[in-house]
């Protein structure tokens, strides 16, 4: 298969066994970090560059959602503090 | 006296150079004389023993703080050195000091304006990237300016400064004397020191060139005295007397204005002695030695490399009261119980304090004395005098015990100990076990404390620890107890269970419907496994397996389950009804009942009765005698005849695909040869002829066979190994392929080349009962050598592997809020598992909700 240059940057999101990926507004933000009573820092990381995210119009600071399948926990939902490399 | 304490909490730690004016304060003496004793044998002062440096004599006081031996922590002393002399251990620090300094006005070459920037790259660094980083970019920077040859700030040229090992230092090949390099160091402003790392609050540049030398107290360099009465000192109380020696004479030879070329060999000389004091291992130079010609242990070697303090005396420490020797399994004895050896037995012992109620019961181990068994070794005076007891002190010893003492008697049945062996991978690498002091010289326990440790016994050894306190032993029975430890933390099942012949067993027992006895047979059974209460047997003459069984469960206990040929097991009011026991309701690590039983009754009654379990298994295979044997496995003549037909047929399938092959019409599977097509589906033909031939070997076997079981119960093997030995073993593979290595085309010399027939590449079809042929004998020598091979290399590997794993999340907890994370607070998981499931509390990592609502 023929790639062009654009086409080369595969937007993995729509592939099965990628989780769904979804920004947190500012509101839900601040109730996370309430809830746990952390800062950004205290976050799982992910990079602003990680392909999962790509036309979520991420920078530094954001927090990312991520709804996974668990084998132990059904649906569930993972949070990461977008850094840059 | 009266004690001070000081109550301040620790928030930080400095390290830093001793300045000269350091060490002369913290110094109690100062050293002028290598003399050590005068003509009567007492230190001399200012000597390199002398009694202000501490005391290292029983009986003799400190002169500088006046407490007694063992009290006195010792004191340093000083010298002046007649030159200053480099400090082996800065040789590098220095050098780039010097590379990177003016040599005229001492300031950094790097001009005024960049100096700022610089700084602030590093600060930024260590905040990003910590402390090690920093060091990397320090260095970069150093070597960056090895090459600057104008100092920035005052104009004058620099010179090459080079090093020559060991400790001189060269600028355009010629020499720098120490002193000249002290006068540079001095220059370097504060300020500057600070882009090197060098805080001059605590560590300025010069104090690298010693001046002034600290001499380390008496206490860490003891002189030993031999039988002979003469004295033998330290090697590091040597090395000191050669420096003060030389040193003097260097003075005097400078006083008496001696010529430069002497003073320059002192010189050297003394920097030889200074530096084998701090290193007597500097590749350069000639090692100092004793007269006997041994290299003398310094300073470095005392802390470096695996026999040094760090990895021998700190994070290597040994214990007392340990005790270690092989394992051998004893099913008589209870779970939580070790047998220890009497020798063992006689040499461990644990501490008593008499009182007045129990100074009767200790006195009679102290009159045995340390040789007769319940005796003692030691006893311990109030003031912490430790004696001996032996048959001469003891009659005295005897007479002088009132409460207060301490008796260090033997080891008795019932003590506390916990058992280990390594690898301690999990907690229940090490457990509490009761003491039983038995015969025979080896550590033996209930088999079925086996799965916890990992042990077998083909000469597995174990090591045995006893606590010596109070608070110890019951820490140890509360935490580490084997009871606590039955039900895994990993899958929330227990972990031991029923092993081997006690599953068979009680297999035999209540198979069907259970083996029928009369009724006082029964009741030897019983007794023999330690039950006396018969209330549970019915009063009929002839009792069945399952009514013997049901003697062990109590009276409430109601369970259903499967059994492993998916039979119901049910128990209603501590009665076997129906069901089969095998290993899915008593082994460990599968089984519900064990983990109902747990949940119910508590760990205690559990492992009652599941040592009642064990010992009935075993008594049963004792009345009814269990022995296999490969006749045991031996086929009606038309399930051989179905066998051969099964075998046969795939024969000749093969070489069809083979013929097929050859004529060039065999399809190739997507993304493979025709070849690995070829090899892919014989191999799949002749997998599925070796599955035939078990499943006819399982539905023709005479189940009422010892061999069949042991398969059955789950107690050991399985239906593949009963296919092997009575029908055939099957395929020979190494790595995942058929044979084919060995000689041209051809995997022995007794085939044809290019032969791709299943005997020609390891296929064997005859059974372990029938035998093998030759070749087929040798494949299966090759994939068993391979197989070896393997696990030898596999499992240091897979160690490592685990061990990072547990290294790395060592630290992790749940919080109060569900969430894992590690020391820092940083989150990993924002709910434990995923699903807040306490697996030690779950069955098998489930929580049975329906289980729950009911029992409330």
């Amino acid at each position: 298969m023929a790639r062009t240059k654009k086409q080369r940057k595969y937007d993995v999101s729509a592939h099965q066994l990628v989780p769904k990926h979804s920004k947190l507004n500012q509101k839900d933000t601040k109730a996370l970090f309430e809830r746990y009573n952390i800062t950004l820092k205290d976050l799982p990381k992910i990079l602003a560059n990680d392909p999962a995210l790509i036309g979520l119009d991420v920078k530094e600071g954001d927090v990312i959602a991520i709804g996974r399948d668990s084998p132990t926990g059904g649906k569930i939902t993972y949070y990461r503090g977008v850094i840059n490399g | 006296m009266e004690e001070m304490f000081v109550f301040r909490q620790v928030d930080s730690i400095v390290f830093g150079m001793l300045s000269p004016k350091m060490i002369k304060k913290m110094a109690s003496a100062k050293i002028v004389t290598p003399e050590l004793y005068d003509k009567e044998g007492y230190p001399v002062d200012g000597g390199l023993m002398d009694i202000r440096l501490g005391v290292i004599d029983p009986g003799l006081t400190c002169k500088t703080c006046g407490s007694k031996l063992k009290e006195c922590v010792g004191h340093f002393g000083y010298i002046e050195l007649a030159r200053p002399i480099v400090h082996f251990k800065y040789v590098g620090v220095i050098l780039s000091l010097l590379r990177s300094t003016c040599r005229e006005c001492g300031r950094v070459l790097i001009p005024k304006n960049k100096i700022e920037s610089y700084r602030q790259a590093l600060e930024r660094i260590e905040q990003e990237e910590g402390l090690l980083e920093r060091r990397k970019k320090i260095a970069e920077i150093i070597t960056g300016l090895k090459t600057a040859n104008k100092c920035p700030h005052c104009r004058s040229r620099q010179q090459k400064i080079s090093i020559e090992k060991p400790t001189s230092f060269l600028e355009n090949e010629k020499r720098i004397s120490p002193i000249e390099i002290r006068s540079r160091l001095e220059k370097i402003p504060d300020e500057d020191c600070e882009i090197f790392g060098i805080n001059s609050k605590f560590t300025r540049p010069e104090w690298m060139i010693l001046t002034v030398m600290p001499i380390p107290p008496v206490t860490m360099r003891p002189s030993i005295t031999l039988e002979s009465g003469e004295r033998s000192e330290d090697d590091l109380t040597h090395k000191l007397g050669d420096i003060v020696r030389i040193n003097q004479r260097l003075f005097e030879n400078i006083n008496a204005g001696a010529p430069e070329i002497i003073i320059e060999d002192l010189w050297d000389l003394l920097q030889y002695h200074i530096t084998t004091f701090f290193d007597n291992e500097v590749a350069q130079l000639p090692v100092a030695r004793h007269r006997s010609g041994q290299p003398l242990k310094t300073l470095t070697a005392r802390i470096k490399s695996k026999e040094g303090r760090i990895r021998h005396n700190l994070a290597g420490k040994r214990t007392n009261f340990s005790a270690r020797t092989v394992i051998s399994p004893d099913p008589m004895l209870d779970l939580d119980e070790v047998a220890v050896p009497f020798e063992i037995a006689m040499k461990l012992t644990v501490p008593e304090r008499i009182t007045k109620w129990n100074a009767e019961y200790l006195k009679s181990f102290v009159e045995k004395g340390p040789n007769k068994y319940p005796g003692s070794n030691y006893i311990v005076r109030p003031d912490g005098k430790k004696k001996k007891i032996t048959d001469e002190t003891k009659e005295q010893l005897l007479e002088e015990l009132q409460p207060g003492y301490v008796v260090e008697r033997h080891l008795l049945d019932g003590d506390i100990a916990l058992f280990n062996r390594q690898p301690s991978l999990h907690r229940m690498s090490m457990m509490c076990h009761k003491v039983r002091v038995l015969p025979h010289k080896t550590f033996r326990m209930n088999p079925a404390v086996c799965a916890p440790y990992n042990a077998d016994f083909d000469g597995d050894e174990m090591n045995l620890h006893i606590p010596q306190t109070e608070e110890a032993r019951a820490e140890a029975e509360i935490l580490m107890e084997v009871q606590t430890q039955l039900i895994s933390p990993r899958y929330g099942l227990s972990i031991i269970g029923c092993v081997q012949d006690s599953i068979a067993g009680n297999f035999v027992l209540t198979k069907g419907k259970g083996v029928r006895m009369p009724y006082n047979e029964a009741v030897d059974l019983l007794l023999s496994v330690r039950i006396n209460d018969f209330s549970k047997l019915p009063k009929k003459s002839i009792v069945t397996g399952h009514d013997i069984f049901s003697c062990l469960l109590p009276n409430d206990f109601d369970f259903k389950g499967k059994s492993k040929n998916d039979e119901q097991v049910i128990i209603k009011n501590g009665i076997l009804i129906e069901g089969t026991m095998d290993k899915a309701t008593l082994g460990g690590g599968s089984g519900l009942m064990l983990r109902n039983l747990h949940k119910k009754y508590g760990p205690k009654i559990t492992i009652d009765i599941l040592g009642k379990m064990f010992r009935l298994g075993i008594q049963v295979l004792l009345k009814y005698g269990f022995t296999t044997a490969i006749s045991d496995v031996e086929l009606p003549d038309v399930a051989n005849q179905k066998i051969k037909e099964s075998l046969d047929s795939a024969r000749k399938e093969v070489y069809e695909l083979i013929s097929l092959f050859e004529k060039g019409k065999l399809d190739a599977f997507p993304g493979r040869s025709i070849e690995e097509t070829l090899e892919l589906k014989i191999l799949e033909r002749l997998n599925t002829a070796r599955n035939e031939t078990g499943l006819i070997v399982a539905n023709n076997v005479d189940r009422t066979k010892p061999t069949i079981i042991m398969t059955d119960s789950g107690s050991k093997g399985g239906p593949l190994n009963l296919a092997q030995m009575s029908a055939c073993v099957g395929q020979q593979a190494m790595r995942g392929a058929r044979i084919s290595k060995g000689y041209n085309n051809r995997t022995l010399s007794c085939f044809s080349q290019g032969d791709l027939g299943p005997s020609a590449h390891g296929f064997i079809r005859h059974g372990f009962k029938e035998g093998l042929t030759p070749s087929e004998f040798f494949f299966g020598a090759m994939t068993g050598r391979d197989s070896l091979m393997d696990t030898a290399l596999r499992t240091p590997k897979s160690g490592y592997l685990y061990r990072r794993l547990a290294n790395a999340l060592q630290d992790l907890r749940v919080e109060y809020d569900d969430t894992v994370r590690d020391a820092t607070g940083r989150i990993i998981q924002f709910n434990y598992g995923e699903d807040n499931i306490d697996v030690s509390k779950s069955e098998g990592g489930n929580l049975n909700v329906k289980k729950i609502i009911e029992s409330i």
